[in-house]
């Protein structure tokens, strides 16, 4: 608690404090415009790192992250689209309210839930990521192995439409990672000198995010124009605190915990929690699929829930489970900080003014977004012409500001056209960026294990953690086809096919 | 022979659209609507929407009008209208002018300007009627 506290003095000073409006005021902002999301920001906010303090700079990267789960939930509503991939559920109630004249409500409930998860999911993430790291900490390499071997194949699997496309961006991170000469000899390197220090993290975020999305936009520069459904100020009445409270409770108990898991982010909890509300709606279940506030309430609530429960492991084991997580991870890596329960005795200043800024960046969502959602809106106006130049531009600098050689920005260049090739033959990016951030760690623990054990194998599975840990991949992996094989029973679903199959269902 | 109207959802399309009617109407021709959009931000306020769209067709329709709305995703906006124009052998292309300040235009080009100088047949350009910049 005193940590705690001393960690809030320290967020409350004005550097970090102006690093905190600024990233919970771009992270708004990312949030609002469909295609541009935070993982892209932080990935072209890397550079940054260079001349940033770090606690200034996770101050930022954690206020883009908590600010786009909040204006993705304003575009989702004026619009009907989602501005980032964790609002697509909230797009199914809370345009509907939007279009009979509630957008006011949809906007109040979403912000004002978000900001009751968010905090109470922030209490539980200062609660619990210490002792997390407590346990992990008498872990040995082998543990550390599975677990991280566990990230890696629950992003990849669980997510997606198709696994195999999932484990082709795997492999394709996992083999760009291994570029380089840290284990002594040449690999990948074609023997270019240029190469025997590895591609570094910021070339290849910036170009699979920004370049690949920017290269996306430009083959579909021309849409036919949305239309945004005017609204004023947010505001309820007692009428939809009485029924958004319970979902906000909710959905932060779907999200916190799917959060932590490396089961992919908000897609899963937001989904989960529309369902939960939908069946417990009551007397108002009729209104679902007309506009039904707790539809709103619920999964906007999950998504805060899970990007403060992402950052569990993320600062307690290392390990990241979304793209930003990701994204962020890199950046403390940039910084010779290594994530994990070490993280916590290293530099516990650090940490605790992080967890402290994380109630900051909150509240200034609240205030930044409950009055002005229509003035966010106005964002959307702006030209994707402008907007991608701009990001182009900035992806162009920090690519270049890496080593300063013309090198990695030919670099950037073809991991660009690699991410626009993902985006159009539909292979997910998460896996492709965990695996080049996760593979060369994995390699290291892998190696430490087999130095310990004197290249005995068997070592991998010589502690209790590592062995569960491999019993979950294993079902990870068998379960969905196992219960494939049971008759008369059907197979669990993939998420996309329920998700599209409720939209029908709300549409007609 | 058809009269067009290039218009855009806001008080100088209106105005536009008005006075087609108006020409179409003493003239005994169909009107043509255009509403042309880049297409290159997410929302584009003079792009009217389809409630918009279906009130202005009712309206040209109770006032007897042989009237089409369209509504083109295109790359340069005043082009698209002189196509239209030459498709459909226009007889009047009515357009909405406004003021633009001198860095304005310097920056954004003229639609009016061009559209005066570059269409085939003869142009009518009305102002808003509450004189609106």
């Amino acid at each position: 608690m005193d940590a705690l506290l001393t960690g809030l003095g320290l967020a409350l000073q004005p550097e970090n404090l102006v690093y905190a409006v600024v990233g919970v005021l771009l992270g708004t902002a990312v949030g609002v415009l469909p295609g541009i999301g935070p993982a892209m920001t932080v990935a072209l906010l890397l550079p940054v790192t260079y001349n940033v303090s770090p606690s200034a700079a996770l101050i930022m990267f954690a206020g883009i992250y908590y600010g786009g789960m909040y204006g993705g939930s304003t575009t989702s509503i004026l619009l009907n689209t989602p501005g980032e991939s964790s609002s697509v559920i909230t797009a199914l109630e809370g345009n509907k309210m939007a279009k009979t004249g509630r957008a006011a409500q949809a906007l109040a409930t979403a912000a004002i839930g978000s900001f009751v998860a968010g905090t109470i999911s922030t209490v539980l993430l200062v609660a619990l990521a210490p002792t997390v790291a407590e346990w992990v900490v008498v872990l040995g390499a082998p543990s550390y192995f599975a677990m991280m071997l566990l990230a890696l194949v629950a992003v990849t699997s669980v997510l997606g439409s198709s696994k195999l496309r999932g484990f082709i961006a795997l492999a394709l991170g996992l083999a760009i990672g291994l570029v380089g000469t840290t284990t002594g000899q040449a690999r990948l390197t074609f023997g270019n000198p240029l190469l025997a220090d590895g591609i570094d993290i910021v070339v290849v975020a910036v170009a699979i995010f920004a370049v690949g999305e920017a290269l996306w936009v430009a083959a579909h520069l021309r849409r036919r124009p949305l239309e945004v459904i005017p609204v004023g100020r947010p505001w309820m009445d007692r009428e939809d605190w009485g029924r958004s409270w319970k979902p906000w409770l909710r959905g932060t108990a779907y999200g916190f915990p799917f959060g932590a898991l490396p089961a992919g982010g908000a897609e899963m909890p937001t989904f989960l929690s529309y369902i939960t509300e939908r069946r417990l709606a009551g007397k108002h279940r009729a209104e679902f699929g007309k506009g039904a506030i707790e539809g709103v309430a619920g999964p906007e609530a999950a998504n805060n829930a899970s990007a403060a429960g992402t950052l569990v492991p993320l600062l307690a084991i290392g390990l990241p489970t979304t793209a930003t997580a990701a994204v962020i991870l890199a950046a403390m890596q940039g910084y010779g900080l290594q994530p994990g329960p070490q993280l916590f005795e290293a530099e516990p200043e650090l940490v605790w003014t992080l967890l402290a800024s994380l109630f900051v960046a909150n509240t200034l969502l609240l205030v930044i977004n409950l009055p002005m959602a229509p003035l966010w809106a106005k964002l959307l106006r702006l030209p994707r012409p402008y907007l991608y130049a701009g990001i182009l531009f900035f992806a162009v600098l920090g690519a270049y500001s890496v080593n300063f050689q013309w090198f990695d920005v030919a670099l950037l260049g073809l991991f660009g056209v690699l991410g626009f090739a993902m985006r159009r033959f539909g292979l997910p990016v998460l896996p492709l960026i965990v695996g080049v951030i996760l593979g060369p760690r994995l390699e290291e623990q892998l190696g430490q294990a087999l130095q310990l054990s004197r290249g005995d194998v068997s070592a991998l599975w010589s502690e209790p953690v590592a062995v569960i840990v491999y019993a979950v991949i294993v079902a990870l992996l068998l379960g969905p086809l196992v219960l494939r094989l049971i008759p008369g029973r059907q197979g669990p679903e993939r998420l996309e096919d329920e998700v599209e199959s409720l939209e029908e269902e709300v549409r007609s | 022979m058809t009269v067009v109207v290039g218009w855009t959802a806001d008080a100088r399309g209106r105005a536009a659209l008005e006075r087609g009617a108006h020409e179409a109407r003493a003239h005994g021709e169909p009107l043509l609507v255009v509403n042309a959009t880049t297409g290159t931000s997410t929302v584009d306020d003079r792009f009217a929407g389809e409630q918009d769209v279906a009130d202005v067709q009712t309206l040209l329709d109770s006032l007897g009008i042989e009237a089409e709305v369209r509504q083109p995703v295109v790359r340069d906006v005043t082009d698209a209208l002189l196509d239209i124009a030459e498709e459909v052998d226009a007889s009047v292309l009515v357009i909405g002018i406004r003021h633009r300040s001198p860095v304005g235009k310097l920056l954004m080009g003229s639609t009016a300007q061009k559209i005066l100088l570059d269409a085939r047949c003869a142009v009518l350009a009305v102002k808003a009627a509450d004189g609106s910049r």
